[in-house]
């Protein structure tokens, strides 16, 4: 077929032309090919940094990094008004985690207890293991009482890995004392708590909880 | 000749050698303490500050540290050679501190404590050049002898460097020679001297030779922005790869030994070694003198050792053909070219200024024939 190419293969044949495209060197001027000046400039710099600019390390131990409020650290297992334990062991977080890393066993709570008597359920034991979680904050996302925070404490260390698994008395621990350092996390002074949480629910002539800042 | 005769003959030697020995890996050890300090620095960071007083301890932490290392040798080496490589490389490294003054020491020396190893040898500069390119034979055996492609591809092309770079490394050098009319460095450095001391050094009067045997003799160090031999982004670690522990400490003590070898040879060649206004020039027997030279000689080698470590942040690095490129296009012709109009100048013995002034010239008029050649290149290749 000797006839004429179709438009669309010259365009075809035109953008084929381009695939090939060669990086030429940029061209350099007089100033350039002498290299020193350019060599000059870089020390230049570099003894402006040396000298001139203000150090940025921060001496980390003694100097401790500001985190900001809506950091996700260790978890603390919220109180209610009465300091009782606030979750209500709905398993929730538990199934929202995507680490697996909570380990909730419920108990129906004690009934004979006059302090219990407006709650059915609590976590008889509630353990999370913090080197396995990712920090995601699902867990206080699922919760429909907001029981369960991350707070900003970022340096979490420990000797073991058994050490590394919280219990329940250790993440009600944190939360006393995050809520006596005050440093809620943002989340809980949000004012957009579930509805389990809210104020009504609960006994209204109570103090607020230690933390609950504008909420409350 | 008796016993007591060997001895006197022996024991300047012997405190020389000792004195060498026992100060290069401490310096090792410091220089990289300094490099760190300087690199925070640079980087508007604090650097090692934890052990000690400003982290002065860091350095011997870190040589302890290294000593305990568990020593590893790979399954897949040429074990005689992987072990033998380091080694070579630091004794070649030593070894050519054998003909360098580290202090003041006259042309003439006869007897006494003294400031170099082998005093008086007539080829002195010769025997340095000859043993530090051994150098890269540690080098090359350590990368073969990994059996791994990175060190191979590191250890050859720290070999075509170090050919390419020893050309106008030579070629600066036998200017200076030349002007001394020696290839001793005692009297090279004797004849940089002045009436007021600083009028007399062969970077007034060489400039270009200067920077040309500096640029040179970076690359022979192997450090940035030469360091390609072993630049982490390309080549893992390059020769040094499959190096560990010790080993890896000798490659490292090697190379900051090279790097002092380096700024003493510049000291001394250009910078008129332990000649400063107000020093007295000539090397007497006072001891107070002769320690405010081996001061003004040291300070000068700290100085071109720092200089060389803040060279490492300010430049970039350069590209394999790049540095072909500068060596055989750039360096080469013109460190020849300075060297013939060099020679012609110094046979018709006028004054000194002629050289200066023909530095300039050179280097003003490579600059304009690479821009002149850059501008004007257009690519032939056509598009396939
Ligand atoms: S932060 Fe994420 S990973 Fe950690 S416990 Fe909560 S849901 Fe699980
Ligand atoms: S989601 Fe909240 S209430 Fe439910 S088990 Fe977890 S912490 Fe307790």
């Amino acid at each position: 077929m000797s006839t004429a190419e179709t438009p669309v293969t010259q365009v075809e044949k035109k953008q084929k032309k381009k695939t090939v495209q060669w990086g030429d060197d940029p061209k350099i001027g007089f100033v350039e090919a002498l290299y020193l000046p350019a060599i000059a400039g870089g020390i230049a710099t570099a003894l402006k940094h040396a000298f001139f600019k203000k150090r940025s390390t921060a001496q980390y131990p003694e100097q401790k990094p500001e985190m900001p409020p809506n950091y996700r650290g260790v978890h603390r297992l919220n109180r209610d008004e009465e300091g009782r334990v606030k979750c209500v062991a709905c398993y929730m977080c538990q199934t929202a985690c995507p680490a697996n890393c909570i380990e909730i066993i419920a108990a129906p709570a004690p009934q004979d207890d006059p302090k219990w008597a407006n709650r059915d359920k609590f976590p008889a034991t509630f353990t999370i293991d913090e080197l396995r979680c990712i920090y995601c904050g699902m867990c206080e996302e699922a919760c429909p009482v907001d029981a369960i925070e991350l707070t900003s404490i970022y340096d979490l260390t420990g000797m073991s890995r058994q050490e590394m698994i919280f219990d329940k008395e250790k993440l009600l621990s944190v939360f006393d004392e995050t809520s006596k350092a005050g440093l809620d996390p943002v989340r809980t002074n949000r004012g957009a708590l579930g509805p389990a949480s809210e104020k009504s629910l609960q006994s209204a002539d109570s103090p607020p909880p230690p933390g609950r800042g504008k909420h409350g | 000749m008796n016993w007591y005769e060997i001895w006197t003959e022996l024991w300047p030697t012997l405190i020389a050698i000792g004195i060498i020995l026992a100060v290069v890996p401490v310096v090792g050890l410091y220089a990289t303490f300094v490099e760190r300090k300087l690199a925070a620095a640079v980087q508007d960071r604090l650097g090692p500050n934890r052990v000690g007083p400003f982290g002065m301890f860091q350095a011997i932490a870190d040589g302890i540290k290294i000593f305990l290392k568990e020593q590893i040798i790979p399954s897949h080496v040429h074990t005689f050679v992987y072990m033998l490589a380091p080694c070579i490389s630091l004794m070649t490294a030593m070894f050519a501190l054998v003909v360098l003054p580290y202090g003041p020491t006259p042309v003439n020396y006869d007897g006494g404590l003294r400031f170099v190893v082998m005093p008086g040898l007539d080829i002195s500069l010769l025997i340095m050049f000859a043993i530090s390119s051994l150098s890269a034979y540690g080098i090359i055996l350590g990368g073969w002898a990994s059996n791994n492609k990175y060190s191979l591809y590191g250890a050859i092309r720290s070999c075509a460097q170090f050919i390419s770079y020893e050309i106008p490394m030579g070629l600066s050098v036998i200017g200076v020679i030349l002007v001394a009319g020696s290839m001793n460095i005692e009297t090279i450095v004797a004849s940089q001297s002045s009436g007021d001391g600083i009028s007399g050094w062969n970077l007034w009067w060489q400039p270009l030779a200067l920077v040309i045997f500096f640029t040179s003799a970076l690359a022979e160090t192997n450090r940035l922005p030469f360091d390609l031999p072993e630049c982490e982004q390309e080549l893992v670690g390059g020769f040094h790869t499959e190096y560990g522990g010790i080993k890896f400490v000798l490659f490292f003590l090697a190379e900051y030994t090279h790097v002092v070898t380096v700024s003493f040879l510049t000291t001394l060649l250009f910078f008129g070694g332990w000649h400063f206004p107000g020093v007295p020039s000539e090397v007497t027997a006072s001891y107070g003198i002769l320690a405010l030279q081996m001061l003004v000689l040291l300070v000068k080698v700290c100085g071109v050792v720092c200089f060389i470590m803040l060279l490492r942040w300010a430049l970039p690095r350069f590209r394999f053909d790049q540095l072909m490129g500068l060596a055989w296009k750039g360096l080469i012709p013109l460190a020849m070219l300075n060297l013939v109009f060099l020679a012609v100048i110094e046979s018709l013995e006028w004054h000194r200024w002629p050289l200066a002034v023909l530095s300039v010239v050179l280097f003003v008029a490579a600059g304009y024939w690479s821009a002149w050649q850059s501008q004007s290149f257009v690519r032939k290749a056509s598009v396939a």
